[in-house]
């Protein structure tokens, strides 16, 4: 599909068709105080030399060669080349949503490879298009338990994303959805016996991470039995995709709501993700968003169309099954490529060197000082907890071109100076080293706290 | 199809067959017919209580999925389990395949609504336009 604006003269035959004179008399119906009489307050149009110039300046305001040591929801993982060529086909890349099966097999289809690929990740039977990132995934999941169970209220595991519980949240106010939460015991896993003692008669489901915000890889089975015993569901959050090529997927969820931006999506300011849900065949008809099926035609050839779209807004109006109407295409389409190339085996390779570098790093930090949750098995991240105040090691970093752990006190003030350090396949073991070195510099030989605010900025 | 006579239906197509203090319900042949092959239908749980007028489940089609009123107020007894695997026996058969049964709260609700003759009349108006 093409997008070419229309010509005055275009503009003026369809008025003229509808025998109109102006585009002020099309719109002239809708009463003057809802209209602006003042032109749009955005900047004047640029020359396209101009625009070139303009980016390539903000460009170098991009930190180029820094060692970062973020994850925390948002990693970063090597994007192969293939990716982007592939994606920036204008067969893909203008593609509009693929309601007129006949012109869209060639999108249906990758749709539909990503869905397949996504179940056989996750061990579910069906998962949708995609949505929005997996923050309004979890969100989404969790009122699909309230649809399924009749019950409104949802027990949220302590240890989940704390940025996913804002979004959540926000949700269940509007949605009357009453939130309780389950802390996290030592080992940083989710306490058994209080999630038992919080889940109520109206408890819709709970909600995990796994693995969780610090790392750990929770007991999915165990959560599964005691949520299923009082008649509430399990809905299993995973942030870091890149763990299932070597963690056992959360096979005894009813839902899994995932974040797949680590399958080959830029860390772009954070967005645009690509949020997934999968779950089990007998839940689909509550399941939100779009869903592609494989069908045969008149001639009993293979093809593909939008199915149980009857659900959605743009049939059932307010009553559809969810609000989300659309789906992240053509971030999916990355994340598609990114599976298809790695494939089974490539996958699970990536996740052993997330895994050997991790514990690398967690190793040599547990020797100058305290790693936190080591009783229970991690993918690639921990928590650092130090003597020294996280934001003021973390200064000293940036100093030397290292983006250190994320301080954990405005998240978790209970873990006092606690840091989650991330590493992936493209950590090397020369920048933990160094990062471990600067860490360990007495408070003594650290340089003044004032640092120009852009850099402590950076460092939050 | 002739809309049988021993039950009372409603101008959203529902059919309502009482029987002493219970009543059975279903969707009529003109709703079937309007909505084009069946694929699932939603029915409530056991035990769920009706309210007249109100929603109490859906049925999908092919082309859409449409709410199911309750023709009077009660409680769920016993839902058809057979059309969880054959919605489409609703096509078939519409007023043989009832979708629930429910223990009437006030049988006089029944009153307000058509007998098969106006309901047959109610049709041919709303095909009409």
């Amino acid at each position: 599909m093409r997008y070419l604006p229309k010509s005055p003269a275009d503009r003026e035959a369809m008025l003229k068709a509808i025998g109109l004179h102006s585009v002020d008399e099309l719109f002239a119906p809708i009463p003057a105080e809802y209209r602006l009489s003042r032109d749009l307050e955005v900047p004047r149009q640029m020359a396209e030399s101009e625009i070139v110039d303009y980016f390539r300046q903000r460009s170098r305001e991009n930190g180029e060669g820094y060692t970062s040591f973020l994850g925390a929801g948002a990693y970063a993982h090597y994007r192969p080349v293939i990716i982007d060529s592939l994606i920036s086909r204008g067969e893909f890349l203008t593609a509009y949503t693929p309601y007129q099966a006949e012109i869209s097999q060639g999108t249906l289809q990758s749709i539909f490879e990503f869905q397949t690929m996504i179940c056989e990740l996750t061990g579910m039977e069906v998962a949708n298009a995609s949505m929005y990132d997996g923050s309004t995934a979890a969100a989404e999941a969790v009122m699909m338990a309230v649809r399924l169970t009749g019950r409104r209220s949802v027990v949220v595991a302590r240890s989940l994303h704390p940025e996913y519980r804002e979004v959540l949240a926000t949700y269940a106010t509007h949605q009357g959805m009453p939130l309780s939460m389950a802390g996290f015991g030592d080992d940083g896993r989710l306490n058994l016996k209080e999630l038992e003692k919080s889940i109520a008669p109206e408890t819709a489901c709970v909600l995990i991470q796994s693995p969780n915000f610090f790392g750990t890889i929770e007991d999915v089975a165990a959560i599964a039995e005691v949520a299923h015993k009082r008649g509430a569901m399990l809905v299993v959050s995973i942030a870091e995709a890149v763990s299932l090529g070597i963690v056992e997927p959360p096979r005894a969820a009813d839902v899994i709501a995932m974040e797949a931006q680590s399958f080959g999506v830029p860390l772009g300011f954070g967005g645009p993700y690509c949020g997934v849900i999968a779950t089990r065949e007998k839940y689909v008809r509550q399941m939100p968003g779009r869903l592609v099926g494989q069908t045969v035609d008149k001639q009993g050839k293979r093809g593909f169309v939008l199915t149980l779209a009857t659900r959605e807004q743009h049939i059932r109006r307010e009553k559809a099954t969810s609000n989300i109407c659309t789906n992240q295409a053509l971030v999916a389409l990355m994340v598609n490529i990114f599976m298809t190339v790695y494939g089974k085996v490539g996958l699970k390779e990536l996740a052993r060197q997330n895994l050997a570098k991790a514990a690398y790093a967690a190793g040599q930090f547990a020797k100058h000082g305290k790693v936190l949750f080591a009783g229970a098995p991690r993918f690639n991240e921990f928590v650092v907890q130090t003597s020294e105040d996280p934001y003021a090691i973390n200064r000293r970093l940036l100093g030397h071109k290292v983006v250190g752990g994320l301080p954990l006190k405005k998240f978790y003030p209970e873990l006092g100076n606690g840091a989650l350090w991330c590493c992936t396949e493209l950590t090397t073991r020369n920048s933990i080293d160094t990062a471990i070195g600067l860490v360990a510099e007495s408070k003594a030989s650290a340089r003044s706290t004032k640092e120009e605010a852009g850099v402590e900025e950076v460092a939050r | 199809m002739a809309y049988p006579t021993d039950r009372k239906y409603t101008k959203e197509h529902e059919w309502i067959q009482p029987s002493g203090a219970t009543a059975t319900i279903g969707i009529t042949d003109h709703a079937q017919e309007s909505l084009g092959d069946i694929v699932f239908v939603e029915l409530p749980k056991v035990g769920a209580e009706l309210a007249a007028g109100k929603t109490f489940g859906t049925v999908e089609s092919v082309k859409a999925v449409s709410d199911l009123y309750a023709p009077a107020s009660g409680t769920v007894t016993e839902i058809n389990g057979d059309l969880a695997t054959a919605p489409e026996k609703v096509n078939k058969d519409p007023h043989g395949s009832w979708m629930t049964r429910i223990t009437l709260k006030n049988a006089g609700e029944l009153d307000g609504l058509l007998s098969a003759a106006d309901y047959e009349k109610f049709v041919a108006e709303e095909g009409g336009h």
